[in-house]
């Protein structure tokens, strides 16, 4: 249970982590809350060279509304800051809801909102969130920016659309528009436990955003409850039966757009 | 060329004493505190972040020293349980409570216990019932069934909240 030998950086700017990303003859990696990646370390499942750590990088430590009224999360705001940030639960309330979920406090202190999204488990709630909300992704690397929508970013299980020495830099979050509701539900064992099955929904006057997560390798964006049964993929596994979850991931979804267009008004 | 994970120095305030030691990036804090500093107050249980018998206050955010890396705490200010007794090694509030309601039986998770109640109270000293489940719901142990660890952690949050 101890991490097999390593390097480790802690660089100051942006710009010296995107060098060290770069460069091919390391196996890196971005160490961000470390709150899935040290497990997986200790179990000696992920074996990189070095890491990367980003808790230097003062400029990737902001929680912002932007010019166009996004909320703008930095690649070190770490889950707790966001639930602690009124703004948050006061603008982006789905948000907050849904990142309580993550795990305990404890853990939550440490771990990263970009972190969550860059380590892509199809059972988290921020991937989830972040399709929900109609988020993108911004990555930099040794090309520059660009910016990713989040139907495009969750790939497969643990995978998404990274480029090698590419990193997350910044999610965006669009503001919910007036006159929309919300909903997030999910099944664990206990609060805090990665979900069996979730949903996380968003009502807006022009459309509706139905997201299903731990039924398929990457969160499923529907429009409709009807749909569910049809698109899930679930697996069997230790926890509960794949059809078990469809089972549940159907009913969380038709009480998640009922409660979500309640909470619109109509 | 330098051994890429060879030691390094580490430098942090622990229980507000500075303390230094060498570590390798593989280090993990909760073995530097026991095995490096000698503060084996910190307990081990399952290395993977689930049961929070690791847990300390890392610039006073409560967080699984499992998961850190001793050279990630280069700097910071760390408090662990050996840090909640008075100067005369009087029990502190939160240990008194456990001590009272019988808060523990073998006692191999209330260093986490304590670390993560005294993180919630100092924050919020009326916490709510629903805040001091949320709190302790990152901290597992196998012999109590947690109803005085409730009791006992409703007990220390009364007189946080009337010394507040
Ligand atoms: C007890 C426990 C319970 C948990 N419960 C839940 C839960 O219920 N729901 C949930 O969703 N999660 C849960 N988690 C995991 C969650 O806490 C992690 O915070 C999150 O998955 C990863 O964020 P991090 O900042 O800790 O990333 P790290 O662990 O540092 O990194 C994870 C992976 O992402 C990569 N990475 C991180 N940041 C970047 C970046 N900016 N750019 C590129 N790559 C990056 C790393 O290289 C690594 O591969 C739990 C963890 C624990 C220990
Ligand atoms: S030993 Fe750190 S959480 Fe169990
Ligand atoms: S008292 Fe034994 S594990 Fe909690």
């Amino acid at each position: 249970m101890k991490p097999a030998s390593f390097d480790y950086h802690a660089p100051a700017t942006l710009a010296e982590a995107l060098e060290l990303l770069g460069d091919d003859a390391v196996e890196s990696r971005v160490l961000a809350g470390g709150q899935s990646l040290v497990p997986m370390m200790n179990f000696r499942l992920a074996v990189p060279e070095a890491l990367v750590d980003l808790r230097r990088i003062e400029e990737l430590r902001y929680l912002r509304t932007g010019a166009d009224g996004a909320l703008e999360v930095g690649a070190r705001t770490t889950q707790a800051e966001l639930l602690r940030d009124p703004a948050v639960a006061a603008g982006w309330p789905l948000l907050h809801a849904g990142v309580t979920h993550v795990g305990h406090p404890q853990v939550r202190s440490r771990g990263t909102v970009c972190g969550s999204l860059a380590h892509h488990d199809p059972h988290g709630e921020l991937p989830a969130l972040a399709l929900a909300l109609g988020a993108t992704i911004t990555v930099a690397g040794p090309d520059g920016r660009r910016r990713i929508a989040a139907e495009d970013f969750f790939v497969s299980f643990y995978e998404v659309a990274l480029e090698s020495g590419e990193m997350v830099v910044e999610a965006r979050f669009p503001a919910p528009p007036a006159g929309s509701g919300w909903s997030f539900r999910e099944i664990a064992r206990r609060h805090g436990d990665f979900a069996l099955v979730g949903v996380a929904c968003l009502v807006a006057p022009a459309e509706t955003r139905l997201v299903v997560f731990g039924a398929a390798e990457r969160p499923l964006l529907l429009a409709d409850p009807g749909e569910v049964a049809a698109a899930v993929r679930p697996l069997d596994d230790l926890h509960a039966s794949a059809e078990y979850r469809r089972q549940v991931a159907v009913q969380l979804a038709g009480e998640a757009l009922a409660e979500a267009r309640e909470r619109a008004g109509g | 060329m330098a051994d890429p994970g060879g030691e390094r120095e580490v430098r942090l305030v622990v229980n507000g004493v500075e303390r230094v030691a060498a570590a390798e990036p593989r280090l993990l804090l909760s073995d530097f505190l026991r095995h490096r500093l000698g503060l084996t107050g910190t307990h081990v249980g399952c290395e993977h972040g689930v049961c929070g018998a690791c847990t300390v206050l890392l610039d006073g955010e409560p967080v699984r020293s499992c998961l850190v890396f001793a050279v990630q705490a280069e700097g910071a200010e760390l408090r662990t349980v050996e840090g909640l007794a008075g100067e005369d090694g009087e029990l502190g509030p939160v240990q008194r409570a456990f001590h009272e309601a019988h808060g523990m039986q073998c006692g191999f998770c209330t260093p986490g216990f304590l670390i993560s109640l005294t993180a919630l109270l100092e924050e919020r000293p009326g916490a709510s019932e629903e805040e001091l489940v949320d709190a302790l719901s990152g901290n597992l142990c196998r012999c109590t069934g947690y109803a005085n660890i409730l009791a006992a952690a409703r007990a220390a949050r009364d007189q946080a909240a009337e010394r507040a």
